[in-house]
C-alpha cells in the first residue's frame, strides 16, 4: 500500500516536472577513463545531453566506488532530474540507490549491471556480449557460403566475461555450418601486441597461413595487430584471410577502408541515447521501460563507408 | 671459454630439452626456410619475440648483481614507447624520436638510481614508485589512446630484417654482447659484483659504489627504453596501458633461470638471455602445440619449476655424487683390464 502511494506520488511529481521537458539537469557518474571506449562513451553522453538541451553534471570517479557514491549523494542533494550511473562494481549500491529513490530521482545504469533490487533503478542499458559473437559468426557463415573455412580465434583475457560470451556466441552461430571450423584458439589478452604475436604463431602452425580462411578476434585491437602479422607473412588480410572482430574502434574502420579487415560488430559507446529516450518517455507519461534495454550490435562491413565512419569516430576520444 | 661453457651448461641443457619437448608436440618447430631475404621459422620467431625480455634481462642482471631489483622496467618501456611515438607523430624525425626515448629511459634509470644509491631507499620500494607512476606518465603522454604512426623507419626496428634475421633479434644480441664485453673486458663487472656482495667493503677498497649503482640503474633504464622501442615499433603504436605490462617479472624470472642469485654478486648476462630464450620457447611452444589458453600459465609455471628445481644448489651435490659414481662404475672394468695386462 505504502509502495502504491509512493509510486503515485512519484508519478504526480514526475508529471509536474514533465511540463518543462527542456532544461532538465542530469547527473552522470562515470567510472573513469580507463579505455578509449569509455572516453568515447563520456564524449557521446555530453553531446547527446547538449543536443537534447539538458544540463549534464559530470563526475569522474577514477575507478573508485566511494567517489561514485559521493557523487550520487551530491546529485540527490542538488535535486537533479535523473542520474546516469556507470557502476564500477556490481555490489554495495543498495543504500545510495534507496536515497535516490526516496528523493524520487530515476537512476539509469549504463553499460554495467548492479546486484540490487530491480525497483531501485529505472532501467539498465547495455550490450549483449553473446549476441555480439553471434552477429560476427553469422556474418562469416554468410560470407563464406558453402566452401570449407578453417577459422583461427584470438580470445580476450582468459576468464573475462567478454571473452567467454563472445566465444560462446560465435560458436553458437557457426554450430550448424559443418564447413566452418575453429582450428586454433588462443588468448591475445585484448591487446594489439599479443594479437600480432599469437597470430604469427597461428600462421606458422597453419602452413604459413595458407590453411587459414578467416580470423575471428574478440576485439578490434587484437585484429589490428593480427592484420600486421598477416601482412608480414606475405598474405593479404581481408582477401587471403577474412578478418572479423568486435568493438568498432576507429582503427578497424581505417583497416576496413584499406581493404585489410572485413567486418566489425559495434559495441556502441552511445549508451546515453537509449537512456535519454527511456527517461523522456518516463517523464512524459510515466512509462516504465524494460529493466534491461539492449543496445544494437550493429555490423559494419567494407560496404558501410568505413572511411566516413573512421572520420566520425576519431574525435570521440577512443 | 671452457669456464663459460660450464657456467652456461644448465641453461643450455634446459633450453635444448625444452626445444626437444616442444618438437615432440609440434614436429615442425625446427623447420627453417629462407625466402625473401630472410630466414623464417618458429626458432626465428623465438629469437625475435625474446627481444623485450632479453633486453630487460640484460639490464636486470646488473641491477640484481648489485643486490638490487628494478620493478619499474615495464613502466619505463611504456614511457619510452609513448615518447618515441609522440615525437614521430609530431614530425620530429626518427633520430630525434630514438634519442628522446633513450633519454627518457636514462632519466627514469637516473631517478631510480638516485633513490637507491643516494637516498638509500630499498631498491624494491624505490623502483615500485616508478612502476606505479610510470604507466600514468605514459598515459598522460598518449592521452590515454593507442597512439599509432606510419613511419616505415621506426616500424623497421620492430618488424624489419637485417642480414636475414629480424632486427629485434640483432638488437638484443648486440646489446647483450656489448654489455658483456664492456663488463668482462674491463674491471667494471668485478666492481659491480664487489658492490653487490658488500657495498661498504667495496667502498673502503676504493670503489665509488654510489656512482656505480646509479650507472647500473641508468643501464637498466636504457635497456628498458630499447625494449619499449621494439614493442612500440612492432605494433606501430604506443599502447600505454599494455606495453611492457608485467614484463619486469619475466625479466626477473629470466635472470633467475640464468642461475644468478637475487642476493647479488656473481652474474652472467649470457645465462640471463638464455633464460629469456627459455621463457619465450615455452610461450611459443604452448601456442604452436595448440593447448587451450586456460593451460598457458599452468604449463609455463610447471616447466619453470622443473628447470629451477634441477638447478637447485641443494640438488647439485646429489648430481655430482650420482655422476661420480657412474664414472667410477664405468672406469672400474677398464682399470681391471689394464691391470690384467
Amino acid at each position: 500500500m505504502t509502495r502504491y502511494l509512493m509510486s503515485t506520488a512519484a508519478m504526480l511529481a514526475v508529471s509536474a516536472s514533465a511540463a518543462l521537458a527542456e532544461g532538465e539537469t542530469i547527473g552522470f557518474s562515470q567510472i573513469g577513463s580507463e579505455s578509449g571506449w569509455r572516453a568515447a562513451e563520456t564524449t557521446l553522453t555530453r553531446t547527446q545531453a547538449e543536443e537534447r538541451g539538458y544540463e549534464l553534471q559530470f563526475s569522474d570517479a577514477q575507478q573508485r566506488q566511494e567517489n561514485q557514491i559521493a557523487a550520487i549523494r551530491s546529485f540527490v542533494a542538488q535535486g537533479v532530474d535523473a542520474i546516469l550511473l556507470a557502476p564500477v562494481v556490481a555490489t554495495g549500491w543498495d543504500s545510495v540507490l534507496e536515497e535516490a529513490k526516496e528523493a524520487e530521482i530515476p537512476v539509469v545504469l549504463l553499460d554495467r549491471q548492479v546486484d540490487s533490487a530491480e525497483d531501485l533503478y529505472l532501467t539498465a542499458i547495455g550490450s549483449n556480449l553473446v549476441h555480439e559473437g553471434e552477429v560476427a559468426g553469422e556474418w562469416l557463415a554468410g560470407e563464406v557460403g558453402e566452401r570449407d573455412c578453417r577459422i583461427v580465434e584470438l580470445q580476450g583475457t582468459t576468464g573475462s566475461s567478454p571473452a567467454i560470451d563472445r566465444k560462446a556466441g560465435f560458436e553458437a552461430a557457426i554450430k550448424d555450418h559443418a564447413n566452418l571450423e575453429i582450428v586454433r584458439s588462443q588468448t591475445g589478452d585484448f591487446t594489439r601486441a599479443l594479437g600480432k604475436e599469437v597470430m604469427e604463431s597461428f600462421l606458422q602452425a597453419e602452413n604459413g597461413g595458407k590453411d587459414i580462411c578467416a580470423l575471428y578476434a574478440h576485439n578490434d585491437d587484437m585484429a589490428v595487430g593480427a592484420i600486421q602479422a598477416i601482412k608480414e607473412a606475405g598474405l593479404k588480410p581481408g582477401e587471403d584471410i577474412l578478418v572479423v572482430s568486435i568493438d568498432g574502434v576507429p582503427d578497424i574502420f581505417q583497416a576496413m577502408a584499406n581493404g585489410e579487415a572485413n567486418a566489425t560488430v559495434e559495441l556502441t559507446p552511445n549508451m546515453a541515447g537509449p537512456a535519454f529516450d527511456a527517461l523522456e518517455a518516463y517523464w512524459a507519461d510515466g512509462t516504465m521501460p524494460e529493466k534491461f534495454i539492449q543496445t544494437e550490435s550493429r555490423l559494419y562491413t567494407q560496404a558501410d563507408d568505413p572511411a566516413g565512419e573512421y572520420e566520425r569516430r576519431k574525435g570521440l576520444g577512443y | 671459454m671452457a669456464g663459460l661453457m660450464r657456467r652456461l651448461a644448465p641453461q643450455l641443457v634446459a633450453l635444448a630439452a625444452l626445444v626437444g619437448l616442444v618438437t615432440a608436440f609440434y614436429p615442425a618447430f625446427l623447420d627453417l626456410s629462407f625466402g625473401g631475404g630472410r630466414l623464417s621459422g618458429p626458432l626465428v620467431d623465438v629469437l625475435k619475440r625474446a627481444a623485450p625480455v632479453a633486453l630487460l634481462a640484460t639490464g636486470m642482471t646488473l641491477v640484481i648483481a648489485t643486490r638490487g631489483i628494478d620493478l619499474s622496467v615495464g613502466a619505463i618501456m611504456a614511457i619510452c614507447g609513448a615518447v618515441a611515438a609522440t615525437a614521430i607523430t609530431a614530425g620530429w624525425g626518427l633520430p630525434a624520436a630514438l634519442l628522446l626515448a633513450l633519454g627518457a629511459g636514462a632519466a627514469a634509470g637516473l631517478w631510480n638510481g638516485v633513490l637507491v644509491a643516494v637516498l638509500g631507499i630499498q631498491p624494491f620500494v624505490a623502483t615500485l614508485i616508478l612502476m606505479t607512476m610510470g604507466r600514468g606518465i605514459a598515459q598522460l603522454i598518449t592521452e590515454g589512446r593507442i597512439m599509432t604512426f606510419t613511419d616505415a623507419g621506426f616500424a623497421w626496428i620492430g618488424s624489419g630484417t637485417a642480414l636475414g634475421l629480424p632486427v629485434p633479434a640483432w638488437l638484443w644480441i648486440a646489446t647483450a654482447a656489448a654489455f658483456a664485453l664492456v663488463l668482462r673486458r674491463t674491471a667494471l663487472g668485478m666492481l659491480v659484483e664487489a658492490t653487490g656482495i658488500n657495498r661498504r667493503a667495496s667502498g673502503l677498497a676504493g670503489v665509488n659504489a654510489t656512482v656505480l649503482l646509479v650507472a647500473v640503474y641508468v643501464a637498466a633504464g636504457l635497456c628498458a627504453a630499447l625494449a619499449g622501442l621494439v614493442v612500440t615499433a612492432d605494433i606501430r603504436g604506443a599502447d600505454a596501458n599494455n606495453a611492457g605490462l608485467w614484463l619486469e617479472l619475466d625479466a626477473i624470472l629470466a635472470v633467475v633461470i640464468g642461475g644468478n642469485s637475487l642476493l647479488g654478486g656473481r652474474f652472467s648476462i649470457a645465462a640471463s638471455v638464455i633464460g629469456a630464450l627459455i621463457i619465450q620457447t615455452i610461450t611459443i611452444g604452448i601456442r604452436l602445440a595448440g593447448f587451450p589458453s586456460e593451460y598457458n600459465l599452468i604449463i609455463k609455471a610447471v616447466l619453470v619449476l622443473v628447470i629451477l628445481v634441477l638447478q637447485s644448489p641443494r640438488l647439485a651435490p646429489e648430481w655430482q655424487f650420482w655422476r661420480d659414481s657412474l664414472r667410477a662404475a664405468r672406469n672400474r672394468p677398464a682399470d681391471g683390464k689394464g691391470a690384467a695386462k
